[in-house]
């Protein structure tokens, strides 16, 4: 069986940046597998403008913002396979993928990092009743074949779902000649990010009808038409607000699910909030060893913040490799590079010796409510935490001037002042290691919304 | 006096801008909460601009489209344009980020450069 | 000239088509759809049921017991998914208890074997999710679920190998007595044929009625489904059905062969015989009643829903025989429920009549078995390796869900009566049937089939017809 330190399964944005991460963090030993034909991703059909604001600075598109990672994995020597399905990981670590040239193999990892992003929600999954022609997509399936492939999926477009990949096909297939009649939204807030809105509809004139949604599909071979209506605070269609759009595509845009068969097949526990892993400070999951970054974990707005939590996710596992390394056989120690990126990290495991003395070892439990529908991570042990933790949630409405606030047990510690939180766009707060151990006997970290 | 309304779109804090205008003249700026939305607004009320993305076809390569985007902002209204100098737009493989496809697309003085490497499509195997 | 013509390439068509492929004569089977499978077997509930459901001494009654009995052989020579998962029939209360033993009954009457009655307690130690309200119930083991498309496929690759001819996208129009038997009217010509089997599904009463002067009528029954994530498949083992109402055997839940979990059907009756488009309220219905048999349904995990349309003949049974005023036309019509479980043994009746009375010899090199597509995910690795080794197509995974591998679509593409469309795929392989129905493989597959069929993209079909998938290029109309 093949060796590695650290197996990475999925090579998107959150698996490139991991990778880098875990190799600048002194490990060599590493292996990316990808099950598409090339590194990147679903950036590489996110052919818009738009990513890299915080990692570089510049704007980038998805494929550039790609490419600064790919090169990085290049130049840095680290190994990966492409066209190659990861079928499952076991308990113990043993990671068993396919490719054509190779067959099926089984690759003993040390550590693996969970990185194979989300999928579509399907239409399905809403119930959404009427006809089942050809001609209904999801956004991103559509986004595929217009951006990679250059073929039209169709003319006239509805679309279902404010999500990011919705509005953002909205612009493209104008843009490339297709009339988009209208953006249907179930809530009554848009999912997608606001500059998205700006620019994908009200730049050509793209309606937004919020609390609507599609109740009826016609056309028995192609979309003919669909049917939208008004929808209750329940989420329920209101007779009489029916109205009839030709078209002959629907694109659905309704949701995305971080792709877990892979975690839930080895044991991984779900969060069922989020459908990703449950990870403590260190993105790792129940399974020690095991970590999860990026959609896989919990789907993002913005690719900078999955290359940030990637990153943490790398140089988690590679610490975790040294400290296995460090306390197991000695012959694995070889893992440990000496050039400075080596050195640097050798420090630092021996800080982590040091404050493991000093800290009462514990977990405490981060609690969403009030308003917060989840936290990333779920737990977090101070005697492993970083300088600075940055705790990432989603909000389950939209709140103007509210605060966002954690409580240390009972003690309100955080409170933040925000214009707007809205479910679309994810929020954080930055814990630091310092404040944490000015709370030894700390259990829990409560996150709330707050209107005062 | 003329209050105009946005939300800018430099980044996703999309932060809801107020400008105040006299005619085609700005008088202040508020809601934003760095330089860039000033910048923004000032831009979006009397010269609006976005850089474009799109694709073109490529002859070759291991892929059959290529992604390009407007090197930088053109202004708003010459978008159908620039995307009608592009309905017929073929390049050859291989294709490099940053290769310029077409110059002064549209008569912007902008050019359009690729932002995906195609590589050439190397013969198959079987 | 054909000996005999079959309209309809479902599964009854299908099973004709097999077994009378055992004899000396020419078969064609003339389908409007661009495939088999393409109407009421492709969207029911995939139950092969056990046999006590229908009236003694029916025709639906005697050939489900029959059906159920060959089922199991079927499978293996003709290499489908079939699994003997047994069934329960709730009853919630004791008021209700006489109608659950006038099926059991009824059942040892039609010649059910190993039918039991099970009390609460029996009843929730084998199926733990079944409502608490359970009081007792029947339980059939004999009962399965097949792959519907998988049963239909591999009778007509069988039919085929053993000579009979598909004709498809070809709809019979009209149908005129001639001479020496009947002459068909078609989109793609006239077909001559000494007999005819008129094995159309919900159209079976047109074509009866063009032929003869005492008219059936046949109802298309709508029914609603969802179907739920693998994740949930193993939610309940056997199929959980409530005692029956008057119109049908109501909302079942069920595993799938496959193992995902399927619920419903609904039943109305529809006047459009292409109308299968699922309803609001069919599907909440079909949520809310499941709710009613199984506990804790994790309904979020539904993945698509579908209707499909049960073709019920007013008389409320099977019509298979010779029309009386039309000498060697021969029914097959009111397929609807236990239809699915009763195929193999309606393939031997309306074989067995025409062998009588065109007098038929066997064949002596008649092949009575097929091997369906290879499934890797069932070898080891090391005999995944030598087929991978020997073509690298089975180690290239298309559809992530279901893990299909180019090579197996390959397969479906290139074997007799190969798909040719996305659907044609799926039904084959479940390329696209997973918990992301289709979105990441769909291009992929279509690639595939444009490279195998040497289609062009444009013309590439979901299921055929004006079903296109892409209508152009980016920017051709700027």
């Amino acid at each position: 069986m093949i060796n590695y330190d650290i197996v990475i399964v999925g090579g998107g944005p959150a698996g490139l940046a991991a990778a880098v991460c875990a190799k600048q963090n002194g490990i060599d030993s590493i292996l990316i597998l990808e099950r598409d034909k090339e590194l990147g991703g679903i950036l590489n059909q996110c052919i818009h403008n738009g990513f890299g604001l915080h990692t570089f600075k510049e704007e980038l598109t998805g494929p550039e913002y790609a490419d600064r990672f790919i090169r990085q994995v290049k130049d840095l020597g680290i190994e990966y396979k492409l066209n190659t399905m990861v079928m499952e990981v076991s308990q113990d670590k043993i990671v068993t993928a396919m490719n054509r040239e190779e067959g099926m193999f089984g690759i003993q990892a040390k550590s693996v990092i969970l990185a194979m992003g989300c999928r579509e929600r399907p239409r399905g999954a809403l119930n959404i009743p009427g006809y089942r022609p050809a001609g209904i997509y999801s956004a991103g399936t559509a986004q595929r074949l217009v951006n990679m492939e250059g073929y039209m999926p169709g003319r006239e477009v509805v679309i279902l779902g404010s999500g990011d990949i919705g509005l953002i096909m909205a612009r493209r297939m104008t843009l490339e000649g297709a009339k988009v009649k209208v953006v249907a939204e179930l809530m009554p807030y848009s999912g997608g990010l606001k500059r998205n809105i700006v620019q994908c509809l009200d730049d050509y004139g793209i309606p937004l009808k919020l609390s609507h949604t599609v109740v009826d599909i016609k056309g028995k071979e192609r979309v003919e038409g669909i049917t939208l209506a008004q929808v209750d605070e329940n989420n329920r269609p209101i007779p009489g607000t029916e109205e009839f759009y030709t078209c002959d595509t629907l694109l659905l845009s309704v949701g995305l699910i971080p792709e877990n068969e892979i975690s839930r097949g080895m044991g991984v526990e779900i969060n069922p909030v989020t459908s990703g892993p449950k990870v403590n400070e260190s993105l790792e999951t129940n399974m020690e060893g095991v970590f999860a970054c990026g959609n896989v974990l919990h789907v993002h707005d913005l690719v900078d913040f999955v290359s940030e939590e990637a990153a943490a996710a790398g140089r988690n596992a590679a610490a975790y490799v040294k400290a296995a390394a460090g306390s197991g056989n000695p012959a694995d120690s070889d893992t440990v590079s000496t050039d400075a990126a080596g050195e640097q990290s050798t420090d630092n495991s021996g800080a982590v010796e040091v404050i493991k003395d000093t800290i009462e070892a514990h977990e405490i439990r981060l609690i969403p409510t009030a308003g917060v529908r989840y936290t990333v991570p779920s737990t977090i042990r101070p005697d492993h935490m970083d300088e600075n933790l940055t705790v990432r949630f989603r909000v389950g409405s939209v709140y103007k001037n509210c605060y966002v606030s954690a409580y240390f047990d009972d003690e309100r510690v955080i409170h933040r002042k925000r214009q707007v939180v809205a479910p679309g766009e994810m929020e954080e707060l930055k814990l630091t290691k310092e404040q944490i151990l000015q709370y030894p006997k700390l259990k829990t970290i409560t996150f709330k919304v707050e209107e005062e | 006096m003329e209050i105009k309304n946005l939300i800018c779109i430099n980044c996703p804090m999309g932060c809801a801008l107020t400008v105040e205008m006299e005619g085609q003249e700005v008088v202040s700026v508020s809601g934003n909460t760095c330089k860039r939305g000033d910048t923004y607004a000032r831009k979006e009320v009397t010269n609006p601009t976005r850089i474009v993305t799109s694709t073109v076809r490529v002859a070759g390569g291991e892929a059959d489209m290529v992604s390009v985007k407007t090197k930088e902002d053109i202004p708003k209204g010459k978008i159908a344009e620039c995307i009608k100098a592009l309905k017929d737009v073929q390049v050859q493989a291989p294709v490099y980020i940053g290769d310029v496809i077409v110059t002064d697309i549209a008569g912007t003085g902008v050019d359009i450069v690729a932002t995906k490497n195609i590589e050439l499509t190397l013969p198959l195997l079987g | 000239m054909y000996d005999v013509i079959i309209i309809g390439a479902g599964v009854c068509g299908a099973a004709i088509a097999r077994e009378l492929s055992r004899y000396q004569v020419k078969i064609c089977v003339l389908e409007k759809d661009e495939d088999v499978c393409c109407g009421t077997s492709k969207a029911n509930s995939a139950i092969v049921h056990a046999g006590y459901d229908a009236v003694t001494g029916s025709l639906k009654a005697k050939l489900n017991v029959r059906g159920n009995e060959k089922m199991g052989e079927l499978a293996k020579e003709l290499d489908f998914p079939f699994e003997r998962n047994g069934s329960l029939v709730l009853c919630l209360s004791e008021e209700e208890m006489p109608g659950l033993q006038a099926l059991y009954d009824r059942g040892i009457a039609n010649g059910v074997k190993e039918l039991r009655i099970l009390n609460r307690e029996e009843v929730l130690q084998m199926e733990p999710n079944v409502t608490d309200q359970v009081y007792a119930a029947l339980y059939a083991p004999t009962a399965g679920i097949v792959c519907p498309f998988g049963l239909n496929i591999a009778l007509a690759e069988n039919a085929y190998a053993n000579g009979v001819e598909f004709q498809f996208n070809t709809e019979v129009t009209e149908i005129h007595k001639s001479e020496e038997g009947y002459e068909l009217q078609t989109g793609k010509g006239v077909f001559h044929a000494r007999y005819v089997v008129n094995a159309a599904g919900v159209y079976a009463d047109k074509f009866h009625n063009m032929v003869s002067d005492k008219k059936i009528h046949i109802t298309a029954r709508r029914g609603d489904y969802c179907l739920l994530d693998k994740e949930a498949g193993s939610h309940v083992r056997k199929t959980i059905f409530a005692l029956p109402g008057k119109l049908g055997k109501g909302i079942l839940v069920t595993p799938t062969v496959h193992g995902n979990l399927l619920i419903g059907p609904t039943a109305v009756n529809v006047e459009d015989k292409e109308g299968i488009n699922t309803t609001a309220e069919g599907l909440s219905q079909v949520l809310e009643k499941a709710g009613m048999s199984v506990k804790n349904i994790p309904t979020r995990q539904v993945i698509t829903s579908f209707a499909g349309l049960r073709a019920h003949e007013d008389g409320n049974d099977f019509i298979i025989g010779e029309v009386e005023d039309a000498k060697g036309f021969i029914d097959c019509a009111g397929i609807e429920s236990p239809g699915i479980a009763s195929c193999p043994a309606i393939g031997e009746m309306a074989a067995g009549l025409l062998k009588e009375k065109m007098g038929l010899k066997e064949k002596d090199n008649f092949i009575s078995t097929r091997q369906g597509i290879k499934n890797p995910s069932l070898l080891s690795m090391e005999e995944r390796n030598a087929l991978i080794k020997e073509n690298p197509a089975y180690g290239n995974i298309i559809c992530r869900c279901e893990m299909v591998t180019e090579g197996e679509i390959i397969d479906a593409i290139r074997r007799p009566l190969g798909a040719r469309s996305l659907d044609g795929v799926k039904r084959r392989t479940r390329a696209g049937m997973g918990r992301c129905q289709s979105g990441f493989c769909s291009p992929r597959t279509m690639e595939i089939l444009a490279r195998e069929c040497n289609m062009n993209m444009f013309d590439i079909t979901k299921s055929g017809g004006d079903s296109k998938l892409v209508v152009g290029t980016n920017k051709d109309t700027v």
